[in-house]
Protein backbone atom coordinates (compact mmCIF):
# COMPACT_ATOMS: atom_id res chain seq x y z
CA UNK A 1 0.00 0.00 0.00
CA UNK A 2 1.41 2.94 -0.94
CA UNK A 3 1.86 6.12 1.70
CA UNK A 4 -1.65 8.43 1.98
CA UNK A 5 -0.96 12.31 1.24
CA UNK A 6 -1.58 13.13 4.48
CA UNK A 7 -1.79 10.55 7.74
CA UNK A 8 -1.64 11.17 11.59
CA UNK A 9 -0.32 7.35 12.02
CA UNK A 10 -0.79 5.32 15.28
CA UNK A 11 -1.74 8.40 17.34
CA UNK A 12 -1.50 8.54 20.90
CA UNK A 13 -1.76 11.39 23.24
CA UNK A 14 -3.98 13.86 25.03
CA UNK A 15 -3.82 17.45 26.54
CA UNK A 16 -1.41 16.74 29.30
CA UNK A 17 -3.79 13.90 31.87
CA UNK A 18 -4.62 10.92 30.77
CA UNK A 19 -4.50 9.60 26.91
CA UNK A 20 -7.63 10.23 24.73
CA UNK A 21 -6.49 8.91 21.72
CA UNK A 22 -5.04 5.01 21.32
CA UNK A 23 -3.18 4.01 18.50
CA UNK A 24 -5.57 6.09 16.66
CA UNK A 25 -5.03 6.43 12.80
CA UNK A 26 -6.26 8.62 10.23
CA UNK A 27 -5.43 9.17 6.59
CA UNK A 28 -6.73 10.74 3.40
CA UNK A 29 -5.76 10.37 -0.19
CA UNK A 30 -5.23 13.14 -3.01
CA UNK A 31 -8.26 14.79 -4.17
CA UNK A 32 -10.91 12.32 -1.62
CA UNK A 33 -13.10 12.93 1.22
CA UNK A 34 -12.12 11.07 4.27
CA UNK A 35 -14.70 11.57 7.50
CA UNK A 36 -14.67 10.93 11.31
CA UNK A 37 -17.68 9.92 12.88
CA UNK A 38 -18.36 8.02 16.25
CA UNK A 39 -20.19 9.10 19.55
CA UNK A 40 -19.96 11.76 21.65
CA UNK A 41 -16.63 12.00 23.87
CA UNK A 42 -15.15 9.52 21.04
CA UNK A 43 -12.15 11.92 20.52
CA UNK A 44 -13.24 12.59 16.60
CA UNK A 45 -12.15 16.13 17.15
CA UNK A 46 -9.36 15.18 19.00
CA UNK A 47 -8.22 13.23 16.72
CA UNK A 48 -8.23 15.80 13.87
CA UNK A 49 -6.48 18.81 16.39
CA UNK A 50 -3.81 15.97 16.61
CA UNK A 51 -3.19 15.43 13.15
CA UNK A 52 -3.33 19.30 13.20
CA UNK A 53 -0.38 19.55 15.52
CA UNK A 54 -3.07 21.30 18.26
CA UNK A 55 -2.41 18.65 21.05
CA UNK A 56 1.22 16.78 21.66
CA UNK A 57 1.74 13.25 20.83
CA UNK A 58 3.01 11.24 23.09
CA UNK A 59 3.11 7.99 20.04
CA UNK A 60 2.87 8.17 16.57
CA UNK A 61 3.84 10.46 13.93
CA UNK A 62 2.14 12.84 11.38
CA UNK A 63 2.94 12.57 7.57
CA UNK A 64 2.26 15.04 4.78
CA UNK A 65 3.58 13.82 1.38
CA UNK A 66 5.64 11.42 3.58
CA UNK A 67 7.24 13.92 4.84
CA UNK A 68 7.29 13.64 8.70
CA UNK A 69 5.18 17.18 10.40
CA UNK A 70 4.87 15.76 13.91
CA UNK A 71 7.21 18.43 15.38
CA UNK A 72 5.91 21.24 13.20
CA UNK A 73 3.37 23.78 15.20
CA UNK A 74 0.04 24.30 13.86
CA UNK A 75 1.04 27.58 11.87
CA UNK A 76 3.91 25.93 10.31
CA UNK A 77 1.33 23.07 9.34
CA UNK A 78 -0.26 25.89 7.55
CA UNK A 79 2.51 26.99 5.76
CA UNK A 80 3.06 23.17 4.64
CA UNK A 81 -0.08 23.52 2.94
CA UNK A 82 -2.72 22.58 5.59
CA UNK A 83 -6.29 24.56 6.35
CA UNK A 84 -8.05 24.13 9.34
CA UNK A 85 -11.73 25.58 10.35
CA UNK A 86 -12.44 25.30 14.24
CA UNK A 87 -15.71 24.09 14.80
CA UNK A 88 -16.33 27.72 16.75
CA UNK A 89 -14.87 31.00 16.48
CA UNK A 90 -13.80 30.17 13.36
CA UNK A 91 -14.71 33.95 11.73
CA UNK A 92 -13.24 37.20 12.65
CA UNK A 93 -16.50 38.82 13.41
CA UNK A 94 -16.12 42.45 13.40
CA UNK A 95 -14.51 42.47 9.92
CA UNK A 96 -16.16 41.99 6.34
CA UNK A 97 -16.27 39.43 4.66
CA UNK A 98 -13.67 40.46 2.53
CA UNK A 99 -11.26 41.05 5.26
CA UNK A 100 -11.50 37.96 6.73
CA UNK A 101 -10.73 36.33 3.04
CA UNK A 102 -7.70 38.59 3.41
CA UNK A 103 -7.15 37.80 6.61
CA UNK A 104 -6.77 34.03 5.36
CA UNK A 105 -4.23 35.05 2.96
CA UNK A 106 -2.06 36.90 5.29
CA UNK A 107 1.36 34.39 4.98
CA UNK A 108 0.59 35.13 1.40
CA UNK A 109 2.88 37.87 -0.82
CA UNK A 110 1.29 37.59 -4.20
CA UNK A 111 -1.68 38.47 -5.45
CA UNK A 112 -4.59 36.69 -3.64
CA UNK A 113 -7.22 38.09 -6.08
CA UNK A 114 -7.83 34.89 -8.27
CA UNK A 115 -8.30 32.96 -4.99
CA UNK A 116 -10.49 35.34 -3.67
CA UNK A 117 -12.67 35.41 -6.73
CA UNK A 118 -12.61 31.29 -6.31
CA UNK A 119 -13.76 31.42 -3.34
CA UNK A 120 -16.59 33.96 -4.09
CA UNK A 121 -17.46 31.69 -7.14
CA UNK A 122 -18.04 28.58 -4.84
CA UNK A 123 -19.66 30.42 -2.73
CA UNK A 124 -21.96 33.42 -4.46
CA UNK A 125 -23.14 34.89 -1.28
CA UNK A 126 -20.42 35.61 0.37
CA UNK A 127 -19.73 38.33 -2.94
CA UNK A 128 -23.01 39.86 -2.53
CA UNK A 129 -22.27 40.34 1.21
CA UNK A 130 -18.38 41.34 1.27
CA UNK A 131 -19.03 44.51 2.81
CA UNK A 132 -21.04 43.30 5.79
CA UNK A 133 -19.32 42.12 8.94
CA UNK A 134 -19.20 38.45 9.09
CA UNK A 135 -20.36 38.49 12.67
CA UNK A 136 -23.62 39.89 11.16
CA UNK A 137 -24.22 36.95 8.56
CA UNK A 138 -26.58 33.71 9.47
CA UNK A 139 -24.92 30.53 11.11
CA UNK A 140 -24.41 28.64 7.81
CA UNK A 141 -23.39 31.79 5.42
CA UNK A 142 -20.30 32.47 8.68
CA UNK A 143 -19.67 28.48 8.13
CA UNK A 144 -19.06 29.96 4.46
CA UNK A 145 -16.74 32.57 5.48
CA UNK A 146 -14.93 30.14 7.65
CA UNK A 147 -14.19 27.86 4.93
CA UNK A 148 -13.49 30.28 2.36
CA UNK A 149 -10.95 31.63 4.69
CA UNK A 150 -9.43 28.53 4.90
CA UNK A 151 -9.41 28.17 1.67
CA UNK A 152 -7.37 31.26 0.82
CA UNK A 153 -3.94 30.21 1.59
CA UNK A 154 -4.21 27.76 -1.51
CA UNK A 155 -4.00 24.45 1.05
CA UNK A 156 -3.41 20.64 -0.82
CA UNK A 157 -5.69 19.43 2.50
CA UNK A 158 -8.44 21.11 4.22
CA UNK A 159 -9.59 20.29 7.29
CA UNK A 160 -12.96 20.76 8.77
CA UNK A 161 -14.35 20.20 12.54
CA UNK A 162 -17.80 19.70 12.39
CA UNK A 163 -18.80 22.52 9.65
CA UNK A 164 -22.84 21.79 9.74
CA UNK A 165 -22.85 22.00 13.56
CA UNK A 166 -25.53 24.11 14.16
CA UNK A 167 -27.75 24.89 10.74
CA UNK A 168 -30.43 24.17 8.84
CA UNK A 169 -30.58 20.65 6.94
CA UNK A 170 -30.70 22.70 3.69
CA UNK A 171 -27.81 24.37 4.71
CA UNK A 172 -25.97 21.27 5.64
CA UNK A 173 -27.07 19.47 2.69
CA UNK A 174 -25.75 22.69 0.12
CA UNK A 175 -22.30 23.09 2.95
CA UNK A 176 -21.67 19.08 1.36
CA UNK A 177 -22.55 19.95 -2.11
CA UNK A 178 -19.59 23.04 -1.69
CA UNK A 179 -16.90 20.43 -0.08
CA UNK A 180 -17.66 18.01 -3.00
CA UNK A 181 -16.41 20.41 -4.94
CA UNK A 182 -13.82 21.59 -3.32
CA UNK A 183 -12.35 17.98 -3.29
CA UNK A 184 -12.98 17.76 -6.73
CA UNK A 185 -10.52 20.33 -7.31
CA UNK A 186 -8.17 18.16 -5.90
CA UNK A 187 -7.72 19.33 -2.71
CA UNK A 188 -8.17 16.75 -0.04
CA UNK A 189 -10.75 16.91 2.78
CA UNK A 190 -10.81 15.79 6.50
CA UNK A 191 -13.65 16.46 8.17
CA UNK A 192 -15.08 15.82 11.57
CA UNK A 193 -18.89 15.15 11.30
CA UNK A 194 -22.00 14.74 13.90
CA UNK A 195 -24.48 14.15 10.91
CA UNK A 196 -22.85 10.45 10.44
CA UNK A 197 -25.53 9.14 7.97
CA UNK A 198 -25.16 12.14 5.31
CA UNK A 199 -21.39 12.54 5.95
CA UNK A 200 -20.39 8.90 5.11
CA UNK A 201 -22.33 9.56 1.91
CA UNK A 202 -20.05 12.05 0.54
CA UNK A 203 -17.11 9.96 2.32
CA UNK A 204 -14.47 8.16 0.58
CA UNK A 205 -13.20 6.99 3.07
CA UNK A 206 -14.83 7.11 7.00
CA UNK A 207 -13.41 6.22 9.97
CA UNK A 208 -15.42 5.33 13.18
CA UNK A 209 -13.36 6.37 16.47
CA UNK A 210 -14.99 5.03 19.73
CA UNK A 211 -12.97 5.94 23.04
CA UNK A 212 -10.23 7.05 20.93
CA UNK A 213 -9.46 3.81 19.00
CA UNK A 214 -10.77 2.87 15.05
CA UNK A 215 -13.33 0.62 15.12
CA UNK A 216 -14.62 0.45 11.74
CA UNK A 217 -12.52 2.51 8.65
CA UNK A 218 -13.97 1.29 5.18
CA UNK A 219 -15.17 3.13 2.16
CA UNK A 220 -18.08 5.80 3.07
CA UNK A 221 -20.34 3.10 1.30
CA UNK A 222 -19.16 -0.09 3.00
CA UNK A 223 -19.64 1.64 6.32
CA UNK A 224 -23.35 2.84 5.71
CA UNK A 225 -23.80 -0.78 4.49
CA UNK A 226 -22.60 -2.55 7.56
CA UNK A 227 -25.33 -3.52 9.66
CA UNK A 228 -23.28 -3.36 12.73
CA UNK A 229 -22.20 0.01 12.14
CA UNK A 230 -25.66 0.62 11.02
CA UNK A 231 -27.13 -0.44 14.46
CA UNK A 232 -24.68 1.08 16.32
CA UNK A 233 -23.91 4.74 14.95
CA UNK A 234 -26.36 5.27 12.38
CA UNK A 235 -29.58 4.29 14.19
CA UNK A 236 -30.20 1.35 12.94
CA UNK B 1 -32.71 88.62 24.16
CA UNK B 2 -29.18 88.59 22.41
CA UNK B 3 -28.79 84.74 21.15
CA UNK B 4 -25.88 85.72 19.26
CA UNK B 5 -23.76 86.76 22.40
CA UNK B 6 -25.51 84.17 24.28
CA UNK B 7 -23.49 81.43 21.86
CA UNK B 8 -20.20 84.17 21.66
CA UNK B 9 -20.06 83.54 25.74
CA UNK B 10 -20.77 79.93 25.29
CA UNK B 11 -18.20 79.34 22.45
CA UNK B 12 -15.44 81.12 24.42
CA UNK B 13 -16.24 79.51 27.83
CA UNK B 14 -17.47 76.08 26.95
CA UNK B 15 -17.40 75.07 23.61
CA UNK B 16 -14.05 75.67 22.49
CA UNK B 17 -12.33 74.61 25.47
CA UNK B 18 -14.32 71.34 25.26
CA UNK B 19 -13.41 70.46 21.90
CA UNK B 20 -9.68 71.14 22.72
CA UNK B 21 -9.58 69.10 26.34
CA UNK B 22 -11.79 66.64 24.18
CA UNK B 23 -9.12 66.20 21.77
CA UNK B 24 -6.54 66.01 23.95
CA UNK B 25 -8.98 63.38 25.94
CA UNK B 26 -9.78 61.41 22.98
CA UNK B 27 -6.42 61.02 22.17
CA UNK B 28 -5.44 59.60 25.63
CA UNK B 29 -8.35 57.23 25.15
CA UNK B 30 -7.60 55.83 21.85
CA UNK B 31 -4.69 54.06 23.17
CA UNK B 32 -6.67 52.69 26.24
CA UNK B 33 -9.23 51.25 24.06
CA UNK B 34 -6.18 49.94 21.43
CA UNK B 35 -4.19 48.18 24.58
CA UNK B 36 -7.37 46.98 25.70
CA UNK B 37 -8.66 45.23 22.61
CA UNK B 38 -5.14 43.57 21.80
CA UNK B 39 -3.34 42.99 25.33
CA UNK B 40 -6.48 42.54 26.57
CA UNK B 41 -6.23 44.96 30.03
CA UNK B 42 -6.88 48.38 31.29
CA UNK B 43 -3.49 50.09 30.93
CA UNK B 44 -3.42 51.65 34.41
CA UNK B 45 0.53 53.71 33.49
CA UNK B 46 -1.53 55.78 30.76
CA UNK B 47 -1.91 58.70 32.32
CA UNK B 48 1.95 58.62 34.13
CA UNK B 49 3.39 57.61 31.24
CA UNK B 50 1.82 60.60 29.19
CA UNK B 51 3.17 62.58 31.70
CA UNK B 52 6.68 61.15 30.66
CA UNK B 53 6.29 61.63 27.16
CA UNK B 54 5.72 64.98 27.79
CA UNK B 55 8.52 65.63 29.91
CA UNK B 56 10.72 64.69 27.17
CA UNK B 57 9.08 66.64 24.52
CA UNK B 58 9.98 69.49 27.48
CA UNK B 59 13.30 68.89 27.69
CA UNK B 60 13.30 68.95 24.16
CA UNK B 61 11.91 72.15 23.93
CA UNK B 62 14.20 73.93 26.73
CA UNK B 63 17.38 72.26 24.59
CA UNK B 64 16.08 73.84 21.04
CA UNK B 65 15.10 77.09 22.90
CA UNK B 66 18.92 76.95 24.67
CA UNK B 67 20.27 76.77 21.05
CA UNK B 68 18.06 79.56 20.10
CA UNK B 69 16.03 77.53 17.90
CA UNK B 70 12.31 78.35 17.65
CA UNK B 71 9.30 77.27 15.21
CA UNK B 72 8.24 81.16 14.69
CA UNK B 73 4.57 81.28 15.38
CA UNK B 74 4.57 77.36 16.27
CA UNK B 75 5.32 76.64 19.67
CA UNK B 76 8.39 74.83 19.73
CA UNK B 77 7.43 72.32 21.73
CA UNK B 78 5.91 70.99 17.97
CA UNK B 79 9.77 70.45 17.08
CA UNK B 80 10.31 68.46 20.24
CA UNK B 81 8.14 66.13 19.57
CA UNK B 82 9.88 63.35 17.83
CA UNK B 83 12.80 63.41 20.36
CA UNK B 84 9.68 63.00 22.78
CA UNK B 85 8.68 59.99 20.47
CA UNK B 86 11.67 57.98 20.50
CA UNK B 87 12.11 57.88 24.34
CA UNK B 88 8.13 57.24 24.70
CA UNK B 89 8.43 53.94 22.49
CA UNK B 90 11.61 52.78 23.86
CA UNK B 91 10.09 53.80 27.04
CA UNK B 92 6.82 51.44 26.30
CA UNK B 93 8.72 48.70 24.56
CA UNK B 94 11.01 48.92 27.63
CA UNK B 95 8.27 47.98 30.29
CA UNK B 96 6.31 45.55 27.45
CA UNK B 97 9.89 43.56 27.39
CA UNK B 98 10.75 43.73 31.44
CA UNK B 99 7.19 43.74 32.40
CA UNK B 100 4.14 42.57 30.40
CA UNK B 101 5.99 39.92 28.27
CA UNK B 102 6.45 37.45 31.05
CA UNK B 103 2.56 37.85 31.81
CA UNK B 104 1.81 37.31 28.59
CA UNK B 105 3.87 33.84 28.61
CA UNK B 106 2.56 32.74 31.35
CA UNK B 107 -1.05 33.58 30.31
CA UNK B 108 -1.82 35.76 33.38
CA UNK B 109 -5.54 36.95 33.86
CA UNK B 110 -6.28 40.08 32.89
CA UNK B 111 -6.32 41.32 36.56
CA UNK B 112 -2.73 40.81 36.93
CA UNK B 113 -1.77 42.89 33.97
CA UNK B 114 -3.34 45.63 35.62
CA UNK B 115 -1.82 45.41 38.67
CA UNK B 116 1.49 45.34 36.77
CA UNK B 117 0.24 48.26 35.01
CA UNK B 118 -0.11 49.82 38.37
CA UNK B 119 3.56 49.02 39.08
CA UNK B 120 5.03 50.60 36.24
CA UNK B 121 2.90 53.64 36.53
CA UNK B 122 4.31 54.38 40.00
CA UNK B 123 7.86 53.56 38.59
CA UNK B 124 6.96 56.17 35.51
CA UNK B 125 5.96 58.61 38.00
CA UNK B 126 8.75 58.50 39.65
CA UNK B 127 10.61 58.86 37.29
CA UNK B 128 8.58 61.92 35.77
CA UNK B 129 9.36 63.79 39.12
CA UNK B 130 12.81 63.11 39.34
CA UNK B 131 13.48 65.03 36.14
CA UNK B 132 10.27 67.55 36.47
CA UNK B 133 9.91 67.77 40.02
CA UNK B 134 5.80 68.30 41.08
CA UNK B 135 5.63 72.17 40.37
CA UNK B 136 4.27 73.54 36.96
CA UNK B 137 6.46 74.03 33.88
CA UNK B 138 5.41 76.07 31.29
CA UNK B 139 6.64 75.56 27.85
CA UNK B 140 4.32 77.33 25.99
CA UNK B 141 6.04 79.79 23.66
CA UNK B 142 5.79 81.38 19.77
CA UNK B 143 2.45 82.85 19.30
CA UNK B 144 -0.65 82.85 21.91
CA UNK B 145 -3.69 83.60 20.36
CA UNK B 146 -5.12 83.17 16.86
CA UNK B 147 -7.25 86.09 17.27
CA UNK B 148 -7.98 87.58 21.35
CA UNK B 149 -11.07 88.79 22.63
CA UNK B 150 -10.67 92.36 21.76
CA UNK B 151 -9.84 91.69 18.04
CA UNK B 152 -13.35 89.73 18.26
CA UNK B 153 -15.02 92.59 19.70
CA UNK B 154 -13.64 95.01 17.18
CA UNK B 155 -14.37 92.83 14.21
CA UNK B 156 -18.26 91.72 14.93
CA UNK B 157 -18.97 94.46 17.36
CA UNK B 158 -20.82 92.25 19.88
CA UNK B 159 -20.93 93.03 23.30
CA UNK B 160 -19.36 89.36 24.02
CA UNK B 161 -15.72 88.71 23.13
CA UNK B 162 -14.36 85.04 22.30
CA UNK B 163 -10.84 84.13 21.96
CA UNK B 164 -8.90 81.13 19.99
CA UNK B 165 -5.21 80.20 21.58
CA UNK B 166 -2.92 78.72 19.54
CA UNK B 167 -2.96 75.76 21.52
CA UNK B 168 -6.80 74.99 21.37
CA UNK B 169 -6.20 75.68 17.42
CA UNK B 170 -3.55 72.90 16.80
CA UNK B 171 -4.77 70.61 19.68
CA UNK B 172 -8.05 70.14 17.53
CA UNK B 173 -6.26 70.26 13.81
CA UNK B 174 -3.78 67.73 15.05
CA UNK B 175 -6.57 65.35 16.79
CA UNK B 176 -8.22 65.27 13.95
CA UNK B 177 -5.35 64.74 11.41
CA UNK B 178 -4.17 61.62 13.85
CA UNK B 179 -7.83 60.71 14.28
CA UNK B 180 -7.81 59.81 10.26
CA UNK B 181 -4.79 58.55 10.07
CA UNK B 182 -5.33 56.33 12.37
CA UNK B 183 -8.26 54.81 10.96
CA UNK B 184 -6.65 54.97 7.41
CA UNK B 185 -4.23 52.91 9.34
CA UNK B 186 -6.42 50.64 10.84
CA UNK B 187 -8.96 49.96 7.83
CA UNK B 188 -6.74 49.99 5.08
CA UNK B 189 -3.45 48.61 5.91
CA UNK B 190 -1.88 45.24 6.13
CA UNK B 191 -0.94 45.79 9.81
CA UNK B 192 -3.51 47.71 11.17
CA UNK B 193 -6.28 44.99 9.61
CA UNK B 194 -4.11 42.58 11.35
CA UNK B 195 -4.49 43.98 14.66
CA UNK B 196 -7.83 44.17 14.03
CA UNK B 197 -7.94 40.29 13.18
CA UNK B 198 -6.09 39.90 16.58
CA UNK B 199 -8.38 41.95 18.48
CA UNK B 200 -11.49 39.67 17.18
CA UNK B 201 -10.18 36.21 17.71
CA UNK B 202 -6.50 35.30 18.51
CA UNK B 203 -6.40 31.99 17.51
CA UNK B 204 -7.71 32.39 14.57
CA UNK B 205 -5.12 35.15 13.82
CA UNK B 206 -2.49 32.67 15.23
CA UNK B 207 -3.90 30.12 12.73
CA UNK B 208 -3.68 32.79 9.24
CA UNK B 209 -0.20 33.48 10.53
CA UNK B 210 -0.47 36.88 12.24
CA UNK B 211 2.64 36.86 14.60
CA UNK B 212 0.95 38.16 17.63
CA UNK B 213 4.21 39.58 19.10
CA UNK B 214 4.54 42.13 15.92
CA UNK B 215 0.82 43.24 16.85
CA UNK B 216 1.86 43.86 19.84
CA UNK B 217 4.64 45.88 19.21
CA UNK B 218 2.92 47.72 16.75
CA UNK B 219 -0.03 48.36 19.26
CA UNK B 220 3.11 50.72 22.06
CA UNK B 221 4.35 52.45 18.96
CA UNK B 222 0.80 53.30 18.02
CA UNK B 223 0.24 54.03 21.61
CA UNK B 224 2.94 56.15 22.10
CA UNK B 225 2.86 58.33 19.42
CA UNK B 226 -0.92 58.74 20.64
CA UNK B 227 0.01 60.04 23.98
CA UNK B 228 3.18 61.89 23.46
CA UNK B 229 0.94 63.67 21.10
CA UNK B 230 -2.11 63.86 23.89
CA UNK B 231 0.84 64.71 26.63
CA UNK B 232 2.25 67.50 24.69
CA UNK B 233 -1.14 69.28 23.61
CA UNK B 234 -2.68 69.13 26.98
CA UNK B 235 0.55 70.55 28.29
CA UNK B 236 0.62 72.85 25.83
CA UNK B 237 -3.18 74.30 26.86
CA UNK B 238 -2.83 74.20 30.32
CA UNK B 239 0.81 74.08 31.69
CA UNK B 240 2.66 70.43 32.28
CA UNK B 241 2.00 68.98 36.14
CA UNK B 242 2.82 65.33 36.59
CA UNK B 243 0.04 65.27 39.26
CA UNK B 244 -2.79 66.45 36.32
CA UNK B 245 -1.32 63.90 34.25
CA UNK B 246 -2.18 61.22 37.04
CA UNK B 247 -5.75 62.61 37.19
CA UNK B 248 -6.31 62.90 33.31
CA UNK B 249 -6.75 58.73 33.90
CA UNK B 250 -10.25 58.87 34.97
CA UNK B 251 -11.55 60.68 32.17
CA UNK B 252 -9.74 58.54 29.68
CA UNK B 253 -11.19 55.74 31.01
CA UNK B 254 -14.48 57.01 31.32
CA UNK B 255 -14.39 58.31 28.13
CA UNK B 256 -13.19 54.53 26.38
CA UNK B 257 -15.51 53.01 28.44
CA UNK B 258 -18.73 55.72 27.86
CA UNK B 259 -17.76 54.94 24.02
CA UNK B 260 -17.50 51.20 24.65
CA UNK B 261 -14.46 49.59 24.93
CA UNK B 262 -12.73 48.44 22.01
CA UNK B 263 -14.26 50.22 19.80
CA UNK B 264 -12.13 53.49 18.57
CA UNK B 265 -15.01 55.63 17.16
CA UNK B 266 -16.42 55.09 20.74
CA UNK B 267 -13.30 56.42 22.53
CA UNK B 268 -13.81 59.69 20.55
CA UNK B 269 -17.16 59.80 20.64
CA UNK B 270 -16.82 59.22 24.82
CA UNK B 271 -14.00 62.27 25.08
CA UNK B 272 -16.16 64.70 23.63
CA UNK B 273 -19.15 63.59 25.95
CA UNK B 274 -16.93 63.38 29.18
CA UNK B 275 -15.45 67.00 27.91
CA UNK B 276 -18.24 68.83 27.38
CA UNK B 277 -19.90 67.37 30.59
CA UNK B 278 -17.04 68.04 32.52
CA UNK B 279 -17.61 72.16 31.17
CA UNK B 280 -21.06 71.85 31.12
CA UNK B 281 -21.61 70.76 34.77
CA UNK B 282 -19.03 73.21 36.48
CA UNK B 283 -19.98 76.14 34.21
CA UNK B 284 -21.80 79.00 35.41
CA UNK B 285 -24.69 79.32 33.09
CA UNK B 286 -25.61 82.91 34.43
CA UNK B 287 -24.28 84.92 31.73
CA UNK B 288 -25.60 82.78 28.99
CA UNK B 289 -29.01 83.21 30.35
CA UNK B 290 -28.49 86.67 30.96
CA UNK B 291 -28.47 86.74 27.27
CA UNK B 292 -31.07 84.60 26.95
CA UNK B 293 -34.08 85.02 29.10
CA UNK B 294 -36.08 87.77 28.77
CA UNK B 295 -35.66 91.25 30.06
CA UNK B 296 -36.39 91.22 33.99
CA UNK B 297 -36.26 87.61 34.37
CA UNK B 298 -32.39 87.20 33.99
CA UNK B 299 -31.02 84.81 36.79
CA UNK B 300 -29.52 86.18 40.21
CA UNK B 301 -27.72 83.18 40.96
CA UNK B 302 -24.11 82.07 39.14
CA UNK B 303 -26.41 78.96 37.54
CA UNK B 304 -23.35 76.77 37.91
CA UNK B 305 -24.32 73.46 39.08
CA UNK B 306 -20.98 72.34 40.84
CA UNK B 307 -17.48 74.29 41.79
CA UNK B 308 -15.26 73.80 39.02
CA UNK B 309 -13.58 71.73 41.88
CA UNK B 310 -15.75 68.67 41.52
CA UNK B 311 -15.33 68.45 37.64
CA UNK B 312 -13.95 65.22 38.55
CA UNK B 313 -16.82 63.88 40.54
CA UNK B 314 -18.86 64.56 36.86
CA UNK B 315 -16.67 62.28 35.59
CA UNK B 316 -16.75 59.66 38.13
CA UNK B 317 -20.43 60.03 37.76
CA UNK B 318 -20.75 59.34 34.16
CA UNK B 319 -18.30 56.21 34.49
CA UNK B 320 -20.73 54.39 36.99
CA UNK B 321 -24.34 55.26 35.75
CA UNK B 322 -22.42 53.87 32.59
CA UNK B 323 -20.89 50.82 34.18
CA UNK B 324 -24.61 50.19 35.76
CA UNK B 325 -27.05 50.78 32.89
CA UNK B 326 -25.09 50.44 29.80
CA UNK B 327 -21.97 48.76 30.53
CA UNK B 328 -21.02 47.89 26.68
CA UNK B 329 -20.74 51.72 26.20
CA UNK B 330 -22.24 53.62 23.51
CA UNK B 331 -20.69 51.78 20.71
CA UNK B 332 -21.32 47.78 22.62
CA UNK B 333 -17.87 47.15 22.89
CA UNK B 334 -16.19 44.97 25.60
CA UNK B 335 -17.60 44.47 29.21
CA UNK B 336 -14.44 44.97 32.03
Amino acid sequence: MSEPFLIGDAMTGGYGGADILHDCTIAVEKGEIAVIVGPNGAGKSTAMKAVFGMLKLRLGSVRLRGEDITALTPQARVGKGMGFVPQTNNIFPSMTVEENLEMGAFIRRDDIRTTRDQVYDLFPILHDKRRQAAGELSGGQRQQVAVGRALMTQPSVLMLDEPTAGVSPIVMDELFDRIIEIARTGISILMVEQNARQALEIADKGYVLVQGENRFTDTGRALLADPEVRKSFLGG
Amino acid sequence: MEPLNALVSLSNFMFIPALAYGSQLALGALGITLIYSILRFAHFAHGDTMALGTAAVIGGTFFLQAQGISFGPFPTALLAVPFGLIVMIAYLLAADRLVYRYYRRVKAKPMIFVMASLGVMFVTNGITRLFMGVGETRFEDGERFIFTVRQFRDVTGLAEGMALRSAQAITIVTALIVMVVLFWFLNRTRAGKSMRAYSDNEDLALLSGINPERVVLITWVITAILLVLAGTLFGLDKGFRPFNYFQLLLPMFAAAILGGLGSPIGAIVGAYVVALAELGITYAWRRVFTYLMPEGLEPTSMMQLLPVDYKFAVTFAILVIVLLFRPTGIFKGKVI
